[in-house]
This record gives C-alpha cells, structure tokens and sequence, in this order.
C-alpha cells in the first residue's frame, strides 16, 4: 500500500523536472556564461535534485526548488575552484546558436555586454525575475536574501543596464526598438 | 496580507520590467533563445536513467515486502 503513493510521485515527478530544464538551463548559461558549464551544472543539480526528492513536496513550485540547488551547487563549486569561473563574466558571453529573431545581433550584444558588467547579485536578481518569470518572495528564497533585498537589487540592475545601454547605443537604436517588434502570422492551412 | 500583486505582471511592470519595456523585453528574448535551445539529449538520458533505476528499485522492494 505505502509504495503506491511513491509509484505515483515518481513519474510526475520526473515530468515537473523535464518541464522545468529549459528554463533551469537557461539560468544556468546565465550564471556560467558558457554552454557547457551550464549543461555541467544543470547535470549535476539533476542528480543532486533526484537524490533528495522526498524532501520536496509535490505541488509545491518544483521550479524554485530546482533554481535553489543549481544555485547553491554553482556557488559552492565556484568557492571549491577559487572562482576561476568569475572570469568567464558570466551572462550569456556564448554566441547563441538561436538568435532573438526580434533583435539585430548588435542589439543583442550590447545587451549581453551590459548584461556582464553588472555585480553577480544584481545580474541573478533581474533575470530571476525579469527573465525567469519568479515572484519576488520566490527569488529571495532562490537567493537566500529579503524581499525588500531583491527589489533594490532588480532596480539598480535595472537602472544601470538602462545607463549602459543609452552610452552604448544612442546611435544604434531609439527608445521606439522595442515597438518595431514584428508579429509573425502563420498562414492557416487547414486541416485538409 | 493575500496580496499577491508581486506575481508575474503588474508588480513587474513597476519595476521597469514589463511586457513592454526595452529591458525586460531584451532579457526575456536573451533568456528564451537559450530555453528554445531545447534539452540536450545527455540531460535527457540522465534523467531516463534516473527514472529507470529508481522503478527497479521499487520492483524489487516490493518483491521484498510480499
């Protein structure tokens, strides 16, 4: 009887992680600065992640928690190899194998160089929640500080990214960029 | 108390984030290039492999147990 539950868990709990990957890889490139750091990293907090799965609750945000360990695994290997990775200046430094299709490769790598000269607290709060998609409480968690903490993170990142970009780019792009956004409509064919 | 307006959206879109600011804009076409990438198989395998070896592990608990 008690072993039900557990064939239950198991499954569902493999699909929440799968659905999860993407996202936790893409996290992960941002925190590494190199693909297969990030894919390294990502292997290990699966394994670290699937060992200690009974202490996670089912239905509660499988996504934090995963977020949390990589985290945690990241920084606790960066202090084991006296954090040669800091040089790699974190954040997307990659060519991308799939460019932004809304942006110019120049648009994208002013971004990505903004991007990698903010401090490694500000550069994990935007994107925890400006990429990621985390509440603020949720981030906080992640990154193991206050909620009032993460806001004043996010907002000077905010405020330094925009800095950096208007030295960098008034001649490359207004304020309007964003709003040329192209909206890709697919032709509908039909079903026969 | 209850007040859950710092989920994704409004409480995003205070801080300069939102749908329609160049940052959040940049961050999130940054971020879901990588995401589009897709998982690579090694990752995928891993997990298969975890799964596998954690269902003979219960099959042989339970021959234990009866």
């Amino acid at each position: 009887m008690s072993k039900g539950a557990g064939d239950e868990q198991a499954p569902s709990f493999k699909r929440e992680m799968l659905a999860t990957l993407p996202s936790l890889r893409a996290f992960a490139v941002s925190l590494t600065g190199k693909h297969d750091k990030a894919d390294d990293l990502v292997q290990d907090t699966v394994m670290k992640a699937w060992a200690k799965q009974s202490s996670f609750e089912m239905g509660t945000n499988i996504k934090a928690w995963l977020f949390t360990i990589l985290r945690n695994e990241f920084y606790s290997q960066m202090r084991k190899r006296g954090r040669e990775v800091q040089d790699s200046d974190g954040a997307f430094t990659e060519r991308l194998s799939v460019h932004p299709a809304q942006y110019g490769s120049m648009d994208m790598q002013d971004f990505k160089n903004a991007l990698s000269k903010l401090p490694d607290d500000q550069r994990e709060a935007i994107i925890l929640i400006g990429a990621s998609g985390f509440s603020y409480e949720d981030a906080a968690a992640i990154c193991e500080c206050a909620v009032g903490t993460m806001k004043s993170r996010v907002s000077r990142a905010r405020i330094r990214l925009q800095e950096i970009l208007q030295v960098a780019g008034q001649a490359d792009y207004g304020p309007d960029a964003v709003s040329t956004q192209v909206t890709t409509t697919t032709l509908s064919l039909g079903n026969r | 108390m209850g007040d859950q307006r710092t989920r994704i959206g409004e409480g995003q879109s205070d801080d300069g984030l939102g749908p329609n600011t160049d940052i959040g804009s940049r961050l999130r076409a940054l971020y879901g290039s990588v995401q589009d990438e897709g998982v690579p198989d090694q990752l995928l395998d891993l997990l298969e492999k975890l799964d596998s070896a954690e269902k003979l592990q219960g099959r042989d608990d339970e021959a234990h147990d009866e």
